[in-house]
């Protein structure tokens, strides 16, 4: 039950590539990887789930978090590439009409 | 002789065996004695002190740059002198946290005993299990003079107090405004404005707010994100999803709820649920909403009560009795 995060900066974009599994133990590791991101004023944020095979509430409570840093500071958060069965997460809380997801056709909703 | 000077002499002794002869039995004594300095609270630094003071008086003529290498070491020992204290008053405060964190779910329990109202013509069947000592999930019922009753299913994110804490508040925002329990869409927006001001960032909660109105047969329900119901109908013989569409509570302060309706027909029933229950693991995986459907359809033919109990204990028995989360299930059968 491990998370790895993989991070890749250009200029002021920046890609956290997210594999494993985001639960109450690992969520700690992911908050700290992506607040000093989304707190940078007019930096894009893009997190890529695909790897993501696991994700409780608690993970979504770091991407609740996320969102209202960056709101709050200014950047941009976008999530892609997820599962269908993390993005049915994101659908019965309501939460994919508030964060940008990119489905996986591409399109950003 | 006082203790320390029974100490003294006991260490004497078994160093001066020692030294006649380095013998495993000795050896034995030695960690025997560490460990009574041990429970006698004995520092680390005191240990050594002990022993330089024996060294002294059986060889008085210890040369003068040992003596000074124990006063160095003695030096050393007390920075491992204090650990070891914050060790034993760490331990201590865990000890008192423990214990009031036992009382916390004593209260919470307290707080949210969900008695089951007796209404005519309506089965009701309620079970919450916590998967540590303090639940995230939460359930209430009210019941008003005309027999209408309301269900309240939420879910805290995060565990332990924290979650117990925000409970309570959702708890104390419901019971005050109780003109409002008629309008399940109002009383999440509510909570939500509450809420919303109240949390941690990274905390939300989902809840499915519904009410029975037996003259009419009807329930009204709306959701903030949260796991979707069933809904089953009993002339079709079938389950369908009780869908709601809305925003978790905590996140942005203006959301609005939709409000929906179903009428309930004799033996329909409304099966409300945690996420604990549809994201709760076996070995082989997770245990998909089919199977909860499944095992509802097993123990149909008992009581609402009697379904809900059997259930946990089949999905108790998939996770080999370790819940991961917390579990709630509630149902309500219209009887004929």
């Amino acid at each position: 039950m491990n998370l790895q995060i993989k991070q890749e900066d250009h200029e002021n974009t920046h890609h956290l590539h997210i594999g494993g599994e985001i639960d109450a133990y690992t969520a700690p590791q992911l908050r700290e990887a992506l607040l000093p991101l989304t707190g940078k004023e007019g930096h894009e944020t893009l997190v890529h789930l695909g790897d993501v095979n696991y994700m409780d509430s608690t993970g979504l409570g770091v991407f609740v978090g996320a969102l209202k840093s960056s709101k709050e500071h200014g950047s941009s958060l976008k999530l892609t590439g997820m599962t269908s069965r993390v993005q049915r997460l994101f659908e019965i809380t309501g939460l994919d009409e508030v964060i940008d997801i990119e489905d996986v056709k591409g399109g950003s909703k | 002789m006082d203790d320390r000077d029974l100490q003294y002499q006991k260490y004497k002794a078994i160093l001066e065996n020692y030294l006649e002869e380095q013998s495993e039995q000795t050896l034995y004594k030695g960690q025997q004695f560490s460990r009574k300095m041990i429970e006698q609270k004995i520092s680390p630094e005191e240990a050594v002190s002990l022993h330089v003071s024996v060294l002294e008086e059986l060889f008085p003529d210890i040369p003068e740059p040992l003596k000074n290498s124990y006063d160095f070491l003695l030096e050393m020992m007390i920075g491992y002198g204090f650990a070891y204290r914050e060790h034993q008053s760490l331990r201590s405060r865990q000890q008192q946290l423990e214990s009031e964190i036992e009382i916390a779910a004593n209260m919470q329990q307290t707080l949210l005993a969900g008695d089951k109202p007796e209404v005519p013509n309506l089965d009701i069947g309620a079970i919450s299990k916590p998967a540590q000592k303090m639940s995230g999930d939460y359930y209430h019922f009210v019941q008003d003079e005309n027999d209408c009753v309301s269900v309240a299913i939420a879910d805290v994110i995060g565990k332990g107090i924290p979650a117990a804490l925000c409970m309570s508040m959702i708890k104390y925002t419901m019971d005050s405004a109780p003109e409002q329990r008629m309008q399940p869409g109002a009383v999440l927006e509510n909570l939500n404005r509450v809420v919303e001001q109240n949390v941690d960032p990274n905390m939300f909660i989902t809840m499915f707010y519904g009410l029975y109105d037996p003259r009419v047969h009807s329930f009204y329900y709306a959701g903030a994100g949260h796991e979707p119901g069933f809904f089953y109908d009993a002339e079709k013989d079938e389950f369908e999803e009780l869908f709601t569409k809305g925003l978790v509570l905590g996140v942005s302060k203006k959301t609005s709820y939709q409000e929906y309706q179903r009428v309930l027909n004799g033996n329909d029933m409304v099966i409300m649920l945690s996420d604990g229950v549809t994201e709760c693991r076996s070995t082989n995986g997770f245990i998909e909403r089919d199977e909860i459907v499944a095992l509802i359809r097993k123990y149909i033919h008992l009581s609402a009560q009697e379904i809900v109990e059997e259930v946990y204990r089949e999905l108790e028995r998939l996770q080999e009795f370790e819940l991961r989360d917390d579990f709630t299930l509630v149902i309500l059968r219209r009887e004929v």
